[in-house]
């Protein structure tokens, strides 16, 4: 069987720059893949380019056998995504938006409004579910953002720092709904904050300046320095690179 | 078509949801109206028919018609929602063909709502209705055209205010392509053939023509093709630069 996804040789350029170089992992149902690094690694920019927003200057990205430049359609189909930001449309309310997600994911009727219940329970937005995004806290709009990543039950999801400026009951909420999700599911997401791997992540990438500079479980990671410590590891590999 | 439905029903509702539609369509009747019966003589003239209100269409849509079609592209750019559109499972010809049809179905509702005018015509006098109806054909496929343009100029940056400033400057010169002011630009320098070009591209003539009653083919495929290449360059644009 394919794994879900599979990345060979990603690499792109910004004029003379290469913020990804030459990235190559695969990962499947039932791993939670982090990727971790500090700013600018070129942690976002994998990502924007395995789900099809950026095309790769080099290399190739298969998402559940799918190629990313040959099929995009079916790709973007298999993947629930969510930008960094976790943006959506200010003037809709949660309902309306996921409704709008939900018909273009190709849902009708019942079975339409029954995908943006669950996900609206999924995520808890019932309570702000009729008030205009642009009025929600930013706990709610990253929920909201994961509400439309998760409504058509991919088996790929992408998180752009899924919990990046929550409070920590907030981030409690969404790592609990990836660890729901993690046994059925290939799910990456990224962060600079190191707990967040401990909390959910089986697997861990460290990626500083385009390329990956570790890659292992968190306990692998951490036997890797002396003291065992995660955050001495993150140091130690970002500083060289 | 389903997808290209949903955009549009979504980019549709997307101006009611501010004030935007409300501003747009008061706007739009009140400056009609004033134009008519004032500059345009509409009661003076004594004649029964709805020149007056048709001839300042292009004018009115100059600067009316950009701020429909400057939020188009540039918010999305602007609020990251583009990442998310865009990777959604549709085609980038759904994409564009979605929003810009939501903007031409506004823009042609506003249109619309200057029935109050044709009623009064009717009860004035007895106008010849071909006419009327060449003319809001013409009225409409004219906006259309300012739309396409104003979409592909949206896509092209995430401010708002520089895509209504550049919409507005591109539309006046394509209005007026046809007239002396820019003819004379082009003839200082320019060969005959290219004068006459460029003296082909003005929407004056097209619409005028129309206007007339005459619904020709050629004035029909004239502004037709201007939406499509327009379009077009809206997703070539779109798909080159998505990011920023």
């Amino acid at each position: 069987m394919n794994p879900a996804i599979s990345v060979k040789g990603l690499t792109k350029q910004f004029g003379p720059r290469t913020v990804v170089d030459k990235v190559t992992f695969s990962a499947n149902i039932g791993e939670v893949l982090g990727f971790l690094g500090p700013n600018g690694a070129g942690k976002s920019t994998t990502m924007k380019m395995i789900v099809g927003f950026l095309s790769p200057s080099e290399g190739s990205a298969e998402v559940c056998g799918f190629d990313v430049l040959k099929d995009p359609l079916d790709v973007k189909r298999s993947v629930g995504y969510l930008p960094e930001g976790a943006p959506a449309y200010p003037d809709m309310t949660p309902l309306g938006f996921l409704r709008f997600i939900s018909g273009i994911r190709g849902f009708n009727g019942s079975e339409r409004e029954e995908r943006v219940q669950n996900a609206v329970r999924m995520t808890r937005i019932e309570e702000v579910a009729q008030q205009p995004i642009e009025t929600l806290s930013k706990g709610y709009k990253r929920r909201v953002g994961l509400a439309q990543a998760l409504l058509h039950d991919p088996k790929v999801l992408i998180l752009d720092e899924p919990t990046d400026g929550l409070d920590p009951n907030q981030k409690q909420v969404v790592r609990d709904l990836i660890k729901e999700m993690a046994s059925t599911k290939c799910i990456i997401i990224s962060t600079h904050i190191l707990e967040e791997v401990d909390a959910v992540c089986s697997r861990a990438m460290i990626i500083a300046s385009g390329k990956v500079v570790a890659d292992g479980s968190p306990s692998e990671l951490k036997s890797q320095s002396g003291s065992g410590d995660l955050e001495e590891v993150f140091r130690k590999v970002t500083l060289n690179a | 078509m389903r997808n290209v439905r949903l955009i549009f029903i979504r980019e549709f509702t997307a101006y009611f949801a501010t004030p935007l539609a409300y501003v747009f369509i008061v706007i739009f009747l009140m400056l009609a109206g004033l134009l008519t019966f004032f500059m345009g003589g509409f009661l003076e003239r004594d004649q029964a028919d709805l020149v007056p209100f048709f001839e300042f269409h292009p004018w009115l849509y100059l600067f009316l018609v950009p701020a429909l079609s400057m939020r188009l592209w540039a918010e999305e750019r602007k609020l990251g929602t583009i990442e998310l559109f865009l990777t959604l499972p549709i085609s980038m010809t759904q994409a564009v063909t979605g929003k810009f049809l939501a903007a031409w179905g506004f823009s042609v509702t506003a249109l619309l709502l200057t029935f109050p005018f044709w009623i009064t015509v009717n009860y004035l006098g007895t106008p010849d209705n071909g006419v009327v109806f060449a003319s809001y054909i013409g009225s409409a496929l004219m906006a259309g055209a300012y739309l396409a343009i104003g979409s592909m100029i949206s896509a092209c940056t995430k401010n708002q205010v520089i895509a209504f400033v550049i919409t507005t400057a591109t539309c006046f010169v394509l209005t007026l392509a046809g007239s002396p002011v820019i003819l004379d630009f082009f003839s200082a320098w320019a060969s005959a053939d290219i004068v006459q070009a460029v003296g082909n591209f003005g929407f004056l003539p097209h619409f005028q023509s129309i206007q007339r009653g005459v619904i020709d083919f050629r004035d029909v495929i004239f502004f037709g093709s201007i939406i499509i290449i327009a379009l077009i360059a809206n997703a070539v644009i779109i798909d080159w630069r998505k990011a920023t």
